[in-house]
């Protein structure tokens, strides 16, 4: 055996736990009979018992304490963008909400200019809607930037965006009759929106009407 | 135990920073022994374990929870080092020098303080020695002596903490073991 290349390779093969049952047998052959090898592997395996029994370290006292002091703040908004990272329903939701809302925004600030959802019978006076004695309107009504006035009757839900409900007859002579809730000049619900949340609230609300109404006819 | 770090991590990337604090406790004695026997310096190697825990925080999610936490941990712990080394390498032996007295002035502390029985003063001076010849070693042969030895992990767990081929960490203990060899040959 060639102590220098064969011998010295098996010599780390088996200090790397790898030496095979026939290697190991010509090694340990050849450590009988060659006392330079003997010594080459007796050097070895007592510098690395020398190396594996020096006394463990420990870190310094407050390391640790140390270390969670210099951690970095968690940041807002990288804590965010994790957040969202990981929820993607969530982005979704998100963004879809923003779509909408925007949509909505743009809407309301579109025009200014007074729309009732039915014009028959109607009369349209200074941004007033009124609704003239005598006339009864079936169906629901909406009136956008402008108030209403009910002399007649509406036989249905009112909704008044950007505006006010006028009451028709001078409020001292009816109040007494008008009080009673069943004698108001509307049959159905009353809905006012004036401001913008309100209005974001209200589309909100028909929107999720709409979406179970479609459910619900399916 | 690893299944706690494994709860910890997940803990911590979920944003609780608190969490991270155990991680820490539980592994800063090894990182720092690592980065300790391969700078040689107590001062730096603190620097260095504290800021490759500080890494490991800042990139916690490209972690994969797969794999080993130590080996990732180790594997900042010992680049962060070796980036050191060759970046001081010009006063290297300088510094060697200075980890010498340190630990004599240590040693007669102490034995100003309580008298030390012979044998453990010798046992002292001898890791002292040992730690000494370690240091001496190129940083490429130090690095796996100091994980194969110091922190008995084996080639294969070497090989993914430096990302080189196990043959290459084989290559590298042998020839560490042989400069160890010649080196403690007379102690």
């Amino acid at each position: 055996m060639n102590c220098k290349k064969e011998a010295v390779v098996l010599m780390h093969k088996y200090m790397d736990g790898e030496l095979h049952k026939e290697e190991e047998r010509r090694l340990r052959d050849h450590l009988n009979t060659c006392q330079s090898c003997q010594n080459h592997f007796h050097e070895l395996k007592r510098a690395t018992t020398l190396v594996k029994n020096t006394s463990p370290v420990s870190a310094p006292k407050n390391f640790t304490a140390n270390v969670m002091n210099n951690l970095p703040k968690e940041k807002k908004r990288k804590s965010y963008v994790r957040y969202l990272q990981r929820h993607p329903l969530i982005t979704a939701a998100a963004v879809f909400f923003i779509l909408m809302f925007s949509g909505i925004f743009s809407a309301w600030n579109q025009d200014q200019q007074v729309t009732v959802s039915k014009q028959e019978n109607l009369e349209i006076r200074e941004n007033v809607v009124i609704v003239p004695e005598g006339v009864t309107v079936s169906g629901d009504l909406t009136v956008r930037n402008g108030d209403l006035r009910i002399d007649g009757k509406i036989d249905g839900d009112v909704t008044i965006i950007n505006g006010d409900i006028i009451d028709g007859e001078p409020q001292g002579e009816i109040s007494d009759e008008f009080d009673n809730s069943t004698l108001r000049a509307y049959s159905g619900e009353l809905t006012e929106v004036n401001q913008i949340y309100e209005w974001v609230w209200y589309h909100t609300k028909q929107f999720f009407t709409e979406l179970f109404a479609f459910g619900s006819d399916e | 135990m690893e299944s706690m770090i494994k709860q910890k991590i997940k803990e911590v990337k979920k944003g609780d920073q608190s969490a991270f604090e155990d991680i820490v406790t539980f592994y800063q004695n090894k990182v720092y022994h690592i980065c300790l026997r391969m700078i040689g310096n107590a001062y730096e190697a603190e620097d260095l374990a504290q800021e490759a825990f500080i890494r490991a925080y800042t990139n916690i999610h490209t972690f994969d929870e797969r794999r080993k936490f130590s080996t990732w941990l180790y594997r900042i712990a010992t680049n962060l080092t070796i980036d050191r080394i060759r970046k001081k390498k010009p006063d290297y032996h300088l510094d060697a020098e200075v980890k010498g007295t340190d630990g004599l002035d240590m040693y007669s502390q102490m034995a100003a303080d309580q008298a030390l029985p012979e044998e453990e003063v010798e046992s002292l001076e001898l890791q002292t020695y040992i730690h000494k010849e370690i240091l001496a070693l190129p940083p490429k042969y130090r690095s796996v002596i100091v994980l194969r030895y110091l922190d008995e992990l084996s080639l294969q767990e070497i090989a993914e903490v430096l990302e080189i081929p196990v043959g290459t960490v084989k290559t590298r203990v042998h020839r560490g073991r042989e400069a160890l060899r010649k080196r403690l040959r007379h102690v």
